[in-house]
């Protein structure tokens, strides 16, 4: 009685792979060094930061919100993180020291969104400029230099494998997961494809946002610790812009804006997508500023297409409903 | 059935005076229209005389809207002709309808809830003067000779969100004649405005019929049909079943054409054993929204709540199920005090509550049928640390086997689904918690004949298996032909209870507008 899903052609469910694996194949045409298992591996470590960003950005967009703040908070969990280690020698209090940090400004972005009802937008963007803000001010504007051990987070290797390829990966089965086989996930989805009638189906609407907003620190603690070993400094005016990288990867993913929607693999895929964008430039040696034109557009490109791909498939469905009502 | 048809039908709004001309406004011929493996419609033909109405009958799907967005030029027909005034038209565009003098009020009401009445009323046309500075004066002026005529006190300034729906459907009346709309279609004008705008309406219409407007009029409640249309025509599967004065036809006989078969009885109420007292609350209040209210429904009964739109029916409802907060009062499931907080503690005491505003507090429109059906069920298909998907195919695809949805698969975006097939995937989605309270508002708002013939059944089967049902309704047959008892309630207060014995239109509208 119940067909399942998978009447709906491939091209439109893979869409975004489809575009992955075509650029794939182009890039390796361009340049005969892409696909060497170095090249890779240095993507891979570039988009590491970006990504695990980019997890958190979905995550928020799933349940109708976004975070302006997850470039400047990073700068921030980071350098803190750094003086943490500077001081003790500890690794460990270091990272918890990044994660603390980052979670404490994500509650407080919780906070207002949930108990002051502030527009996520606005909310992030107050706490984008006070953490920078704060960033600065503790470092007095310098950056802090000689991290010693500290740098095997984003540098360092287990056998042939750099860690932070390791934390990426973790990470993205873990997401993964809470979309897909936790009740927090499915709750997300529902938060932002309809808030009220979540409420009204019994879902703890608030509750669940401070969880998002929990994981979105954890990302983003950890990505502070991964962004300044691999720059080997404390940059408090580092990562500027790199919410906005995180956002732009969750929505080439296929991330809906409008809530509701989205795929952790969308999203890994939208992040490899704009990573492997940004090195074949580099090594064909397209001049830089170009180099961000030709990016928004191939970005514009990818989005228009998931977009008509998607509302040609609902428009069949609802033929068929249509036809199964009359 | 028979009880509902007195009141409203012998309150005649059928001008005398007027001649029944004979000239064909509109008329439609031959029109087919496929849609990718569908046959939407059959060589439809169709004609509205000048200044009558005519209405349109037939279940969701059946072609009607289908028709009048060819008519109102947002689809193009594959084969067949329009004429108007007996000359043939083709009409590309909606803004193409307009100049042919055809408005569209629609069910969904198109308007800009933070402009002014005004903006509203000339929205796309606003008079402007030279340089494209857009003309005030004239503007206002014009509006309040149109607020004049109609007697609707609002200044043009006022913004249209604070208005009633019933204003806001009136003020698209007035655009429309305005725009010297000769052709006006309506598609469900009613079915979010209470029973005394209802009849503003029909006077409304009757002096457009006077006017000689021509008014196509489509609607799922066939006494309101009765009570206006001079001609009925039915639709079923895409084609004209029949078409004949209405006259000469009789509700049953409208309803069997329908439906394609006969339709025994709209209302399947059972008598029901009822037993102890279930729900029953004492003293509730809200500062400013409602105050001492006093109600209780036992097992195995079926509770309405009647009362105009705004005398506080779903303020209560919701209060009861947790989802707006109580200045004072008690609530007690089984004789028990319960404490609700929110609607997690409301499905703990196994007590739900299906909306009024299905768009807005029921469906998550891009999310699929079966995850819309196991939302409030969770921990039902994700436990152990995964989700156990074929589980919830099977439980979500039981229920709406037994609910009888219609859907193409369990992934379908619910959104994609008839408003009658939504309504029973939320339906489902509750009796998945095994409900013992279930209330009800405005369960059948804007749904087909079947789909409300099967959620009165569903209601009957609750009743029967000793749960307490309460509905919302502002549809007085529909409360007459299922309920136990009713609360009546006006401004904020419950101003009458009537036994079953007691039910009549007259009595619940003494209460509702507590005129004693």
């Amino acid at each position: 009685m119940f067909a399942k899903i998978k009447n709906a052609p491939a091209k439109e469910k893979y869409s975004i792979f489809i575009v992955l694996f075509v650029m794939i194949f182009l890039c390796s045409f361009l340049n005969k060094n892409f696909l060497s298992p170095a090249n890779l591996s240095n993507i891979m470590k570039q988009l590491a930061v970006s990504t695990i960003l980019a997890y958190g950005e979905m995550l928020l967009i799933i349940s109708g919100m976004l975070d302006l703040s997850s470039g400047a908070v990073l700068a921030l969990s980071g350098v803190l993180s750094i003086i943490a280690y500077k001081s003790t020698g500890s690794l460990v209090l270091a990272v918890i020291v990044a994660i603390v940090v980052a979670v404490t400004c994500n509650l407080v972005n919780a906070f207002m969104i949930t108990h002051l009802n502030a527009p996520p937008f606005i909310a992030t963007l107050v706490m984008m400029q006070v953490a920078r803000g704060v960033a600065l001010l503790i470092t007095n504007g310098q950056n802090i230099l000689q991290l010693k051990n500290y740098v095997i987070f984003g540098q360092g290797n287990i056998g042939p494998v750099p860690i932070s390829i390791i934390i990426t990966a973790v990470i993205t089965v873990v997401i993964w997961y809470i979309l897909r086989h936790t009740r927090l996930g499915r709750s997300l989805y529902a938060i932002g494809g309809n808030e009220e009638a979540s409420v009204a189906a019994g879902i703890t609407v608030k509750k669940n946002k401070y969880t998002v907003f929990i994981i979105n620190g954890i990302l983003v603690g950890i990505a502070g610790v991964l962004f300044m070993s691999r720059v080997n400094a404390g940059l408090p005016n580092g990562a500027i812009g790199y919410e906005m990288e995180g956002l732009t990867a969750a929505i080439v993913g296929g991330t809906s804006f409008s809530g509701g929607v989205g795929t952790t693999m969308g999203t890994l895929a939208g992040a490899f997508i704009i990573g492997c964008l940004n090195n074949i430039m580099n090594l064909i040696g397209v001049d830089s500023y170009v180099q961000q034109i030709v990016k928004a557009c191939i970005i514009a490109l990818a989005v228009i297409w998931d977009i008509r791909s998607k509302t040609k498939k609902t428009r069949k469905v609802i033929l068929v409903e249509e036809k199964k009502e009359a | 059935m028979q009880k509902q048809d007195n009141t409203l039908a012998n309150e005649n709004y059928e001008l005398g005076g007027i001649e029944m001309k004979q000239d064909i406004k509109l008329r439609v011929s031959q029109i087919e229209k496929s849609f990718p493996g569908v046959k939407a419609l059959n060589k439809i033909d169709f004609e509205v005389r000048k200044g009558t109405v005519h209405a349109l009958c037939g279940e969701n799907g059946a072609g009607k809207s289908t028709l009048m967005k060819i008519i109102n030029g947002i689809y193009k027909p594959d084969a067949g002709q329009i004429f108007i005034d007996e000359k043939p038209v083709k009409i590309q565009s909606p803004i193409h309808a307009r100049q042919h003098g055809i408005a569209m009020i629609a069910q969904e009401l198109n308007y800009v809830p933070e402009m002014s009445i005004e903006e509203n009323l000339f929205l796309g046309r606003l008079p402007v003067k030279k340089m494209g500075k857009v003309d005030w004066k004239l503007l206002r002026k014009k509006t309040l000779e149109f607020l004049e005529a109609e007697q609707l006190p609002y200044k043009p300034t006022q913004k249209l969100k604070t208005l009633t729906v019933s204003d806001i459907q009136m003020l698209e009346i007035i655009k429309a004649i305005s725009n010297n709309a000769e052709i006006i279609v309506m598609d469900e004008p009613t079915s979010s405005i209470t029973h005394r705008e209802v009849e503003m309406l029909f006077k409304k219409i009757a002096e457009l019929k006077q006017q000689g407007v021509s008014i196509v009029y489509i609607s799922h409640k066939l006494d309101e049909v009765f009570q206006i249309a001079d001609d009925i025509t039915v639709f079923r599967d895409g084609a004209v079943v029949e078409s004949h004065p209405a006259k000469e036809m009789t509700m049953d006989q409208v309803i069997s054409l329908m439906v394609g078969r006969k339709m025994e009885n709209v209302y399947p109420k059972e008598p029901v054993a009822v037993g102890e007292t279930l729900l029953e609350v004492n003293g509730l209040h809200s500062t400013g929204i409602f105050k001492e209210i006093d109600f209780h429904v036992r097992k195995g009964e079926i509770v309405g709540f009647a009362g105009l739109v705004g005398a506080g029916r779903t303020e209560v409802m919701r209060a009861v199920f947790g989802l707006d907060p109580i200045t004072s009062g008690e609530i007690r499931i089984n004789h028990k005090k319960v404490v609700i907080k929110g609607v997690a503690d409301s499905i703990r005491h196994k007590m739900v509550m299906l909306s009024e505003d299905r768009r807005r507090y029921g469906i998550i429109p891009i999310r699929s049928v079966m995850e819309n059906a196991s939302i409030s069920s969770l921990e039902k298909v994700i436990y152990g640390g995964y989700t156990h998907d074929k589980e919830e195919r099977r439980i979500v695809g039981e229920y709406f086997k037994k609910m009888n949805v219609k859907t193409p698969s369990l992934d379908t975006p619910i959104q994609s689904l008839s408003g009658g097939n939504q309504q029973k995937v939320l339906l489902a989605k509750w009796m998945l918690r095994d409900p013992q309270i279930l209330i009800l508002d405005e369960p059948t708002r804007g749904i087909d004949v079947g789909a409300k013939f099967e959620i009165y059944k569903l209601m009957v089967d609750m009743a029967k298996q000793g749960r307490a049902v309460i509905m919302v309704s502002s549809e007085l047959p529909e409360l007459i032909g299922m309920c136990d008892r009713i609360y009546v309630m006006n401004q904020g207060k419950i101003t009458g209870e009537l036994k079953q014995d007691e039910f009549s239109q007259e009595a619940i509208m003494k209460y509702a507008t507590n005129t004693k």
